[in-house]
């Protein structure tokens, strides 16, 4: 049974049908119905039930079944018992921590000096920043796989290959939400550091710090996720030889989508947790709407 | 002397090329409550930053007691402030804000040793000390069991009393408060006012109070200092300031008044409205003057026995007064009294003696710096006028190449020649058709004058100022081009080497 044929089907009939139905209401009374916020949601409900719960759903149920569709935990016995699997697991995450940290480092004092400088021309500098994002992202990485093979370097030293292509991918996404927060902070509040008796120092612990913790911790969470699932950089520039999370999904939905569906899983609750972790610290709503 | 806490020496500061503060000096004495007052960009906020430490002066001094502190970081001086939008930290409590300020301080122990003998100790505040001093700054505030309070849930009042405690609990030597009740309704400014007020005499200590609301000002005020373009108007106390104001500008920002032009017509007796009026000021007889006329100080009574006659054009109820203005021929005047009138009725008006101010007139006439160009025109305040140029030497004349050749019948060129540019307050027009004058200006000041208006057109780049007077209503920050007839512009050589070497003006 095709499940997605099946879902585009449903979709299609539902569009067709409230069509048909709204134009056979303009015919009868001359006008268009007049709807409620709340009926005006039903298309996007319906999108959301179609497009996401029941493809969760899917993979939930594909993940606790064996190939003749009954109930097991086999596919997580199987992967967990498996050393090599488990250890790429932790390949990944440390690849994924690694990435983060050494984007973090860069782009706070990018963002740091260039929301506070007073230069007329940050905005090109910063411009310069995120600029490769708008430049196809397999282009790049194909580049800089020449790059590293002209250097020698390609099959050589696959994982700070890897390293670098995710840091130089995912950069623009650690530097903007920071820039932005910092941009924020009144620039009443450092004078109002240094007026209570604070030094230069102590003003940026104290304020500039821990103001600037919401666009850090959304910088972690788009860097952080993005660099455990994807492979493209870790097959082009770790030269097939790095494996990652999101390389196991591709591999398994290829021949088997019950362990697929699993590996999907662990890493949907991976993701819940750290999100978890990092939106969780404060509850206060400008953290939240940075982070999501 | 002795009791100056804070002396301002020849301060000026420059934003870029913008001159902000110019050649400001003063001085406040210990403990007492001044405020600078004057509109918007008059500079008064950036005088208040410069003792704080967050702008530094261009050149001049600021003394603290006697020190020269101009140079100095804000953590490094003895005052703190309120600022206008109370900047408290988002992410702090209350109590964490206002111990902010005491975490950073160092103090010095005095210990003894084994041996008795004494050393010191630069510490930090303890715990409880630092608890302590919070909540008797909460005290002070009235905001007790406020400590564990997040910021954002707090009303605009209570964010202004947090910034005011945090700000006190330093113990600064002067606390200074740039516009503090800004953001706070009428009813909570009033309260806040006596409030501040009544800590001022608790505390001791010197408030320096920026404030473009001169109410605030008078209420609360020992010393008001009213500045205007940058530069001191007038220092006084609040009475002196509103009593005999130095200038019209002073006498149109503080409280209301009639300005009218008058004349000296004798000892202590001044011609104004077409009437002679005894006053207490003395000025050289047959000098022009401004007179100050306070609303309140016009007595209305039966017209027989008014020294003024007018017609009642308007009358507004004010609440505690009416606001009825007086229509005397050509001149208005705004009276406020208790007791109505009709428009309409026919009113006598007598005003006291001591509720006639005079003051010697700011503008007599306008002088510029030009330089004369080739088509005998004259260039000056971003613009360029017709002249005539035969005046600079009596008895000359233009030859057909316009070419000026003297009495001795010399021929002399006089394209690139300085000149003094003089034009009269009343030479002037204005006009909304940006190619009808010569120079293009904004108008940055309107000052009623009881039968004119008297207007200051300033032009964009060269920042000259035009003064003159005009029947007709303008509004502020309008662009208008200035006309000036071609024979009401009055020219001077500048320099005498230049008079010797063009062979002088006399003949």
């Amino acid at each position: 049974m095709n499940i997605a044929l099946l879902i585009v089907t449903v979709v299609a009939c539902a569009l067709l049908l409230g069509g048909g139905a709204l134009l056979v209401y303009r015919l009868k009374f001359g006008r268009m119905p007049r709807f409620s916020r709340k009926t005006l949601c039903i298309p996007y409900a319906v999108f959301l039930v179609f497009f996401v719960i029941v493809p969760m759903l899917v993979i939930l149920v594909y993940a606790f079944t064996d190939r003749e569709m009954g109930f097991s935990f086999g596919n997580f016995v199987k992967f967990f018992s498996d050393p090599t699997k488990l250890s790429t697991i932790a390949y990944s995450i440390v690849i994924a921590l690694i990435t983060t940290v050494v984007c973090l480092v860069i782009a706070f004092p990018v963002a740091y000096i260039l929301a506070r400088s007073k230069m007329k021309k940050k905005s090109v500098i910063l411009m310069l920043f995120v600029l490769p994002m708008w430049i196809n992202f397999v282009l790049r990485i194909n580049a800089i796989r020449e790059l590293f093979n002209w250097m020698g370097l390609l099959g050589e030293t696959n994982y700070f290959n890897t390293v670098f292509g995710m840091v130089y991918d995912f950069l623009p996404f650690m530097i903007l939400p920071i820039y932005t927060t910092i941009m924020k902070i009144d620039e009443s509040l450092y004078e109002a550091s240094r007026d209570l008796g604070a030094n230069g120092i102590t003003t940026f612990t104290r304020v500039t710090l821990p103001l600037s913790v919401p666009g850090i911790m959304s910088g972690v969470t788009m860097v952080f996720l993005p660099s455990m699932t994807n492979y493209v950089v870790s097959d082009m520039l770790g030269n097939s030889m790095v494996t990652i999370i999101g390389k196991f999904i591709y591999e398994y939905f290829g021949s088997d989508w019950h362990m697929g569906s699993m590996v999907a899983l662990v890493l949907l609750i991976v993701v819940f947790v750290s999100t978890l972790l990092t939106g969780g610290f404060k509850s206060e709503e400008n953290v939240r709407g940075a982070n999501l | 002397m002795a009791d100056n806490i804070i002396e301002l020496k020849n301060v000026t500061k420059y934003f870029d090329d913008n001159l902000v503060i110019d050649n400001v000096s003063f001085s406040v004495h210990k403990g007492e409550f001044i405020t600078f007052l004057g509109p918007s960009g008059c500079g008064k906020t950036t005088t208040l930053r410069m003792i704080a430490g967050f702008d530094l002066p261009t050149s001049g001094q600021i003394l603290l007691n006697g020190e020269d502190i101009s140079k100095l970081p804000p953590n490094a001086r003895p005052v703190n402030t309120v600022f206008q939008r109370y900047a408290l930290f988002p992410h702090l409590n209350v109590f964490e804000n206002i111990a902010y300020g005491l975490k950073c301080k160092r103090v010095v122990n005095v210990y003894r040793n084994a041996e008795g003998k004494e050393y010191t100790k630069k510490e930090r505040l303890s715990k409880k000390e630092i608890a302590e001093k919070v909540s008797k700054a909460l005290e002070v505030v009235d905001l007790e069991g406020f400590e564990k309070r997040s910021i954002s849930t707090l009303s605009g009042g209570q964010q202004q009393r947090v910034a005011i405690a945090r700000a006190i609990v330093n113990e600064p030597e002067i606390l200074l408060l740039d516009e503090p009740l800004g953001a706070l309704d009428l009813k909570m400014r009033k309260e806040m006012q006596i409030e501040l007020k009544e800590m001022h005499r608790r505390l001791g200590i010197t408030f320096i109070y920026v404030t473009h609301d001169q109410e605030e000002a008078l209420t609360m005020s020992d010393t008001i200092v009213v500045m205007a373009d940058g530069v001191v108007q007038q220092i006084g106390t609040p009475t002196k300031i509103y009593n005999e104001p130095a200038n019209t500008f002073v006498a149109d920002f503080i409280g209301e008044s009639n300005i009218i032009t008058g004349t000296v017509v004798g000892d202590k007796v001044v011609r104004f409205c077409g009437k002679n009026f005894v006053c207490l000021d003395q000025f050289e007889k047959g000098e022009q003057v401004d007179v100050v006329v306070r609303p309140e100080d016009i007595v209305m009574c039966a017209p027989e026995q008014g020294t003024l006659v007018g017609k009642v054009i308007s009358v507004v109820f004010k609440g505690i007064h009416y606001e009825i203005t007086a229509q005397l021929g050509k001149y208005e005047l705004v009276i406020n009294s208790t007791e109505s009138r009709k428009v309409g009725d026919i009113i006598g008006m007598n005003v006291a003696p001591d509720g006639i101010h005079l003051m010697k007139p700011k503008y007599t006439s306008n002088v510029f710096d030009g330089v004369i160009t080739k088509h005998n025109t004259v260039e000056f305040a971003d613009g360029e006028f017709e002249c005539d140029v035969t005046q600079l030497y009596p008895g000359s004349h233009l030859d057909d190449e316009e070419y000026l050749i003297t009495a001795a019948g010399e021929k002399i060129d006089l394209t690139g020649v300085e000149v003094k540019v003089e034009v009269g307050l009343y030479d002037i027009t204005i006009s909304d058709d940006a190619e009808a004058g010569g120079t293009t200006g904004r108008i940055i000041s309107i000052i009623y004058k009881g039968d004119h208006y008297r207007l200051i057109v300033r032009t964009e780049e060269e920042e000259e100022d035009f003064v003159f007077a005009t029947e007709d209503l303008w509004n502020e920050n309008d662009l208008v081009s200035v006309i000036i007839p071609k024979d009401k512009i009055k020219l001077s050589l500048k320099h005498t080497e230049e008079k010797k070497r063009l062979g002088g003006t006399e003949a």
